[in-house]
């Protein structure tokens, strides 16, 4: 049976396509067999941000319509080989996806896979209920501003109380945090939540702290998880954030701002 | 007559008896406009609850002339706002005249108020104990149970306990709502909207470790995030309700 993880957040251009692509490269690079689906049905995006948008002959609602076989819409990633997009229709409306439809594709997958990331689209609609139906666990991405961390709240609510899990009276859907676009300098100036703000009004366990970087933007547009930028400090992060996941303890980094002790040392020598 | 009973025959009915919980409204006196401007804004504080629900005149607070009592225009008024009125509790022989002129029941006087002066001065916790666990009128024999919530009540959520008091051990936040005919206690911050005494129990009351709440409620007087800004914010209080004002006093002066 695949563990079915859902990358949601209510509020939309927080990163979630970004971390969807990022936690199925990162586990899949970790030898496990991993599909990423994208419910985002009408904005499809993660085959851009998995580069492989010229490759997409089936989609999602092709399968799910019967018009097509699971095998002919799955897309093999060229870097990793143990991962697996399923594009999302970039012309159908999110109304193709039934209840349905989604559980006969998923139960197929769960035969031979052994995560299933589902990407969520933005909001509280059918679309986002859907991605968010049949998940074990959740990471609920959140950038450190209110409106994000009220959506967030909104969206965990939406799990406890429509998930397949809470239909079902089964155990919850495990809740993550990932904090993404952290940025400490702004956080020290007050522009920003931080960390211990985001945690006690949501009160569910951190995953990880995505800092705001350049690198994530260009990894974007090249159409490369940022995962696979190793070097980078988010690259680094979410490869930390995968490892948690995973239940490996790391300790969380990129929280305290870098140019500090440069700053500070320079006002102390001053 | 008939002897269907007897022929082994089911009757159309049986009677049972059964008891029910009712809003009970106290009328002090009687203009039908004003009276319709007030459940106007009772009922935009929490429109749901009071859609068609079973409401009960109480007359024992009523200081207005016999004559002003215009039970008709007081049913199609509550009618209009989709609550109605089925019965008059208290009053004297000729208000329950009138009241059976409008073809309303007829309900005894609080059992309550009449024991009341054999007791030697309630204090003021016993009597809002009696008061928020019968709402209405209908003798219980039992206060009802309060409703417990140990997980977080989240934005878009919304808590009811209909009868009794509302516990959440938990927080309560932004966009989330919870409601209770008798008290709410949180034990955690209280981010979101609180309304106690849904029903009119303005003895009710709302106690919080943390006040941080966008609106708080009791028996319809509420007060808005930005009025409770400078009493107990973002610390452990209670807020009750006197003479018409909402009260907050931090919990360790209580």
């Amino acid at each position: 049976m695949a563990r079915i993880i859902v990358v949601t957040s209510g509020k939309g251009g927080v990163g979630k396509t970004t971390t969807s692509a990022s936690i199925s490269t990162g586990l899949a690079k970790r030898g496990h067999k991993t599909v990423v689906i994208d419910f985002d049905v009408g904005l499809r995006n993660l085959d851009l941000i998995m580069n492989c948008e010229r490759r997409v002959v089936y989609d999602f609602v092709n399968v799910i319509q019967g018009e097509a076989t699971l095998n002919q819409a799955l897309i093999k990633d060229k870097r990793v080989d143990t991962l697996f997009i399923l594009p999302a229709s970039q012309t159908r409306e999110k109304e193709a996806l039934t209840k349905d439809g989604v559980e006969k594709v998923i139960n197929e997958l769960s035969e031979t896979f052994d995560y299933i990331v589902c990407d969520s689209p933005a909001g509280i609609e059918h679309g986002a209920l859907m991605a968010l139906y049949y998940a074990d666990e959740a990471i609920v991405v959140t950038n450190p501003e209110v409106s994000s961390v009220r959506d967030s709240d909104r969206i965990l609510g939406i799990l406890q109380s429509k998930s397949r899990r809470a239909e079902m009276g089964q155990d919850p859907v495990k809740e993550h945090l990932l904090l993404t676009r952290y940025n400490p300098d702004r956080v020290e100036r007050g522009e920003m939540l931080s960390v211990t703000d985001v945690e006690e009004i949501l009160a569910i366990p951190l995953l990880g702290v995505i800092p705001e970087s350049q690198v994530v933007l260009n990894a974007s547009n090249q159409g490369l998880p940022v995962i696979l930028e190793d070097q980078s400090d988010a690259g680094q992060a979410y490869d930390d954030a995968v490892a948690r996941l995973l239940g490996e303890e790391r300790e969380h980094r990129f929280m305290t701002s870098q140019k500090k002790g440069f700053f500070s040392r320079m006002f102390k020598g001053g | 007559m008939s002897d269907t009973a007897a022929s082994g025959l089911k009757q159309s009915f049986q009677l049972k008896s059964a008891s029910v919980s009712l809003t009970a409204l106290e009328l002090y006196y009687f203009d039908n406009d004003e009276f319709e401007a007030n459940l106007r804004d009772k009922i935009s504080q929490a429109p749901g609850f009071f859609k068609d629900i079973p409401l009960v005149i109480s007359l024992e607070k009523y200081e207005g002339l016999d004559s002003e009592l215009d039970f008709f225009k007081m049913i199609g008024t509550c009618r209009r706002h989709n609550i109605h009125v089925i019965g008059v509790r208290a009053g004297n022989d000729d208000q329950r005249r009138l009241a059976r002129g409008a073809s309303l029941a007829l309900f005894p006087g609080s059992s309550l108020r009449e024991q009341a002066p054999a007791r030697a001065q309630p204090d003021e916790a016993t009597k809002s104990e009696a008061e928020t666990s019968s709402p209405a009128d209908v003798p219980t024999s039992e206060p009802a149970p309060a409703k417990i919530i140990s997980q977080t009540v989240r934005s878009g959520q919304q808590v009811y306990a209909p009868e009794g008091d509302l516990i959440i051990l938990a927080p309560v936040q932004a966009g989330a709502e919870v409601l209770a005919a008798g008290n709410i206690h949180v034990y955690g911050p209280l981010r979101g909207r609180a309304l106690a005494g849904i029903h009119g129990a303005e003895t009710a009351r709302v106690f919080c470790q943390s006040l941080e709440a966008e609106l708080v409620s009791i028996a319809g007087h509420y007060k808005i995030s930005e009025d409770l800004q400078d009493n107990g914010w973002k610390s452990a209080v209670q807020i009750q309700l006197r003479d018409d004002l909402l009260v907050v006093t931090p919990l360790d002066k209580a």
